[in-house]
């Protein structure tokens, strides 16, 4: 049972050239091993993102899907390999710095700040976007106000884009888990990031959620131009939507490709879409 | 009877019998009120940022007010002494990021409770090694702070305002509307917010820790030397003022350990019912109860608000 996105109604056959063009690579992840204690959680993963694509990474739990995201943006240093951004490899890098360059990210179990505002979580990703001294800010006054005012305008944009406005001022830890998810896309989204990581966007919710979701994230993708890489655990949802697909089980890439490809690969159906597809 | 009388009746009798030694108690209670306000400020700055409760926060107030004293007895003018101080704070925040905070990131928060205890003993011995252990007498005149009193009088008596409690409620007052202004004005207060929130969220959006941590510890290093210049012209500067942090407990039970609006309020109920308890109910137990009628108070309302009296409420979805 999947959610039907609006892409395949109309880019007719899933594996048509897509209307985007796609770029170089952008983001490389080079043998990259990652262990806790002994267990190791990646090993050896090496795969790449193109520049406007949706990469999904899937794989059964446990497989190190979301070990894959927090290397990707620094959460977690890998033991070995590289992370490449744009031609420039990174071993150690710090999330805020992967943040400074273009990555923003959701996470699986939402992540907000829970006593802000639906719009103060938004405009908290636009921290890095704000640069303008900050006496001027207590002052409320010139260049800064009018920054403000800026600032307020994009954000009011994304809360258009994401169909949020009856909640902007509500509280977020007293929103629903689905709108909580919206937020925190929202709030990613604020960083008008080059590369978008997103940790099952649509895990808990239901068909309508997801459909709903699955349409925002095309949308970002083909509007903004933006990366998407994402984890997800609907199969139905990852073929409609992604570009190419990486299959990663206990830690290693077995798979790595179109849909159609991985669909039919043997080691996957064995490892996973054999077990969960019918 | 006699007791319940005695508790019940002879206070109120008094106090109405004598206004004038009423307001004297009020004032005395919400001047020590402030100074306790000034120093759960400190502690709630870094509990808001950081989910650590800053043992050394008491131990801070004295060694700004120790270098602060120390300077000058080198020689250093006063002003220069009070700028030099400020850095001096600077640096500890910088210290502190580095050589504790950092290396202990994702800790539970017992273990970085447990390094501010570390931090303590070792502002204690760096205090004493530098300046010595015996009190210092603060520079406040040399500060330009007022010295001496109002006399105003009520009903057929008199009250007693000492001018340096005038200027420490002002400096106070200033001091939280300016915290206020950052924490919910400006875009290092929404980021200061958004690390008390979540500290992986505020990192996926580019808020560096780091730098928050030191602004924050440097702002409560600021409230500490306030405090501690505050404190010290009323007494002398010596480290037996570290038991004072103690007192900021009470205080941050009442107003709640996250809100800036609470540590003052909470100050002000402390300092007030400790100086009314011990002036009028006092006597019943033979005096000398303000120093723990304080925690009575906090226990009471520990009952009947966990949270505090302007804590965040707590909400859990089922």
């Amino acid at each position: 049972m999947s959610a039907q996105p609006q892409r395949v109604a109309e880019a007719e056959p899933a594996n048509a050239a897509p209307a985007r063009v796609l770029g170089g690579v952008i983001l490389a992840v080079e043998n990259v091993s990652l262990s806790f204690g002994g267990v190791n959680a990646l090993s050896d993963v090496s795969f790449d993102v193109r520049e406007h694509e949706v990469r999904a990474i899937i794989g059964p739990n446990g497989a190190g899907k979301s070990s894959m995201l927090n290397v990707m943006n620094g959460f977690y240093q890998p033991q070995r390999g590289v992370i490449r951004f744009r031609g420039h490899a990174y071993h150690g890098m710090k999330p805020h710095a992967a943040a400074a360059m273009g990555m923003g990210r959701t996470f699986q179990n939402i992540a907000l700040f829970r006593g802000m505002t639906v719009l103060d979580n938004i405009m908290a990703g636009r921290s890095l976007k704000m640069r303008r001294n900050f006496f001027l800010q207590l002052l409320r006054w010139g260049p800064a106000l009018r920054e403000e005012t800026e600032h307020r305008r994009a954000v009011e944009e994304i809360i258009d884009f994401l169909e949020i406005q009856h909640i902007r001022r509500t509280p977020v830890g007293r929103l629903p888990y689905g709108l909580q998810k919206r937020v925190e896309l929202a709030r990613a989204l604020a960083m008008e990031p080059s590369v978008l990581l997103l940790d099952e966007p649509m895990a808990g919710m239901n068909i309508e959620e997801k459909q709903d979701m699955c349409r925002f994230v095309l949308e970002v993708n083909e509007h903004y131009g933006t990366t998407i890489v994402l984890i997800e655990h609907d199969m139905g949802v990852v073929m409609d939507i992604s570009d190419r697909v990486v299959v990663l089980d206990y830690g290693r890439k077995i798979a790595d490709g179109t849909p159609d490809e991985v669909r039919s690969d043997q080691a996957v159906i064995d490892a996973y879409l054999g077990v969960t597809h019918s | 009877m006699h007791l319940l009388y005695d508790i019940f009746v002879s206070p109120f009798a008094q106090m109405v019998g004598a206004p004038d030694l009423l307001v004297q108690t009020l004032w005395d209670g919400l001047v020590s009120g402030v100074l306790y306000a000034l120093i759960a400020l400190g502690f709630v700055l870094i509990f808001k940022a950081s989910g650590v409760f800053n043992f050394a926060q008491g131990i801070m107030v004295v060694f700004a007010a120790l270098t602060l004293v120390g300077l000058y007895q080198h020689g250093v003018p006063a002003y220069a002494a009070l700028a030099l101080t400020l850095v001096v704070m600077l640096v500890l925040a910088f210290g502190v990021e580095r050589l504790m905070l950092r290396p202990l990131v994702n800790q539970p928060e017992i273990i970085l409770f447990m390094a501010t205890f570390g931090l303590t003993y070792f502002l204690i011995g760096l205090g004493e090694l530098i300046f010595g252990g015996d009190p210092k007498v603060m520079i406040a005149s040399q500060l330009g702070l007022p010295s001496g009193s109002y006399r105003v009088t009520v009903a057929r008596g008199f009250v007693q305002l000492q001018k340096i409690d005038i200027a420490a409620a002002i400096i106070a007052s200033i001091m939280v509307v300016g915290l206020g202004v950052l924490f919910n004005r400006t875009r290092i207060g929404r980021a200061l917010r958004a690390v008390a929130d979540s500290h992986k969220a505020a990192l996926s959006v580019g808020i560096s820790l780091e730098q928050i941590w030191v602004i924050v510890w440097f702002a409560a290093g600021v409230v500490a030397l306030a405090t501690g210049i505050m404190w010290g012209a009323r007494s002398d500067v010596s480290f037996a003022l570290e038991i004072i942090a103690l007192k900021a407990l009470p205080v941050l039970i009442l107003g709640g350990f996250t809100s800036i609006p609470g540590a003052i309020i909470g100050g002000l109920i402390i300092g007030v019912g400790e100086k009314l308890g011990d002036f009028y109910w006092g006597p019943l137990v033979g005096g000398g109860i303000e120093s723990w009628f304080a925690y009575v108070i906090a226990l009471v309302f520990l009952l009947f608000r966990p949270q505090g009296l302007f804590g965040e409420r707590i909400i859990e979805r089922l």
